[in-house]
């Protein structure tokens, strides 16, 4: 065990737990501020990972900018508290369904690569900007442009969706 | 030096997670939020296997995850706004319009 993989475990602990409870908290802000906690850590276990550029974007779009649309969505409409307002019948069944794919998730990485062979580590790669701006712009410059016009579109879609509807 | 299992389990955790709510939430807003979760299991996954594999490939693509999902959640709070400004109430459940 490195320190690197000692942070990462605590990292991962903390952004397990609330990630557990965003989906299981009875206040639908309480959730919001757990999905807060659950992106920081997967951003900082970016940075452990050495992907820098990565974990900081991370860190400024999901908790800088999507958390704030959540927050805005759920002050724009009623924010009904507790578990049965915010739970549907079929609980049971998704908490089973959740655990079965748990399971079947750990055998398989179990199966592919088990955690006592210490021989499958590897060392940390450095995604510094340089790196992934290079890769992006030279490798990959068409999928970028087409996720420029697909958020172009998502834009003037969300604008045509959400205004209000006066005589058109 | 992180052993990938580790990065692996937690990404299958994230899922997990994502899998419960999407099945068990009926407000929308917190169905949206457990896909966003369920997003976040695949970035963790591509960026460890970019590490494993020494490769910026990986993490190239979790960028564009993340624009995708950017976009995906302006659309969706856009839908869901309309939905409650139309019937008062955001319950997935309730919504079976289109459903026979």
């Amino acid at each position: 065990m490195t320190a690197q993989e000692y942070a990462f475990l605590v990292l991962a602990m903390v952004g397990s737990v609330s990630a557990v409870a965003v989906v299981t908290a009875r206040n639908v802000v309480h959730a919001a501020l757990y999905l807060v906690v659950t992106l920081l850590c997967v951003g900082a276990t970016y940075l452990v990972l050495g992907a820098e550029f990565v974990g900081w974007v991370q860190i400024l779009i999901y908790v800088g900018a999507i958390v704030i649309l959540f927050l805005f969505g759920l002050m724009l409409t009623k924010a009904p508290i507790g578990r049965d307002t915010l739970d549907n019948q079929q609980r049971w069944i998704g908490a089973i369904v959740g655990a079965g794919v748990f399971a079947g998730l750990v055998f398989l990485i179990q199966q592919a690569w088990p955690l006592q062979d210490a021989s499958k580590s590897y060392g940390s790669f450095s995604g510094s900007t340089a790196v992934v701006g290079d890769a992006i712009f030279r490798s990959y410059i068409l999928p970028f442009e087409a996720i420029s016009f697909l958020l172009l579109a998502a834009l003037i879609g969300a604008i045509v969706l959400a205004r209000k509807d006066d005589g058109a | 030096m992180i052993r990938l299992p580790f990065v692996l389990f937690f990404s299958a955790l994230l899922f997990s997670a994502g899998v419960y709510g999407v099945l068990a939430r009926r407000n929308a807003i917190m169905v949206l939020m457990a896909i966003e979760l369920m997003l976040n299991a695949v970035n963790v996954n591509l960026v460890g296997f970019s590490a494993y594999l020494k490769d910026v490939t990986g993490q190239v693509f979790a960028l564009f995850v993340i624009a995708v999902a950017a976009a995906e959640v302006g659309i969706g709070l856009a839908i869901v706004i309309l939905l409650f400004r139309n019937r008062q109430s955001i319950n997935v459940d309730e919504v079976s319009l289109l459903k026979w």
